[in-house]
């Protein structure tokens, strides 16, 4: 970890041309996408959340907002809401779909943190909303059951 | 190019509602049409809302979002009249902008 970091650090100061592209902020643009974006390929729900930064806390200031039954799986209403200050990502899993990361969403300061949009479910599965508050992940589950899966077949 | 996004904006309280409903396939790549071929992946990745230039709130994701998706979230410091303004860039490149005023 230490050489690793030293060698960043090296390379950093060495490589002008790298650090110009850090310093334009094109790096860690791409780094960042890539690094939001991997989480979207994982196959269960365990690879999801460590992409999205680890293991949850259960915690009741966060609210999921999913129907108990869903009769049409191809469009369930399902929203998010923190009472958390400092809330700056929310994340909507939905455990049995094929990849469980359904949505993430970025908030700035000044907005609520609480959104809302229509998810497709395979199958009556568990929803989870994964909340990010002070650089600490929350989170809350509600299972919905679907009398139709949504993902085709 | 994809049809125009609706969206909805209100403002109460100092707080601003907005309403979009999207436009698109989001064919999440898993399906399998009648003779049995995957239907190519087509879905909406990134989405990002901007009020008088400053982002305020920014989306990412995946074919799990249903059809002609639906998104709501609400912001601090808009005004009436003010406008917001959507874009959607989706796994093929393509992109819509689409704007609203606030009421």
């Amino acid at each position: 970890m230490m050489t690793e970091l030293s060698n960043r650090r090296a390379v950093l100061k060495a490589g002008g041309a790298l650090a110009t592209l850090v310093s334009l902020g094109v790096v860690t643009a791409e780094q960042a996408l890539a690094a939001g974006r991997e989480g979207f390929a994982a196959k269960t729900l365990a690879e999801a959340l460590a992409a999205v930064g680890g293991q949850p806390a259960a915690s009741d200031q966060v609210q999921i907002i999913s129907p108990d039954i869903a009769e049409n799986g191809a469009v369930v209403p399902v929203g998010a809401v923190s009472k958390l200050p400092n809330t700056t990502e929310i994340y909507l899993l939905v455990e049995k779909n094929p990849t469980p990361l359904s949505a993430g969403f970025m908030i700035p300061a000044g907005t609520e943190p609480e959104v809302q949009t229509r998810l497709k479910m395979g199958q009556s599965t568990n929803v989870l909303a994964v909340v990010k508050a002070d650089g600490k992940l929350y989170s809350a589950v509600k299972e919905t059951k679907v009398t139709l899966g949504g993902c085709g077949g | 190019m994809a049809d125009p996004m609706r969206i909805r904006a209100n403002e109460a309280g100092g707080v601003t509602t907005v309403r979009v409903l999207m436009s698109h396939p989001m064919e999440p790549g898993t399906r399998k049409d009648a003779s049995g071929n995957l239907v190519p992946a087509h879905y909406i990745t990134d989405v990002v809302a901007t009020h008088n230039g400053k982002e305020v709130l920014k989306a990412m994701w995946s074919g799990a979002v249903s059809q002609n998706p639906f998104l709501s979230f609400k912001f601090k410091g808009g005004n009436k009249g003010d406008k917001v303004v959507v874009k959607w860039t989706d796994n093929k490149g393509e992109s819509r902008t689409d704007e609203a005023t606030i009421a």
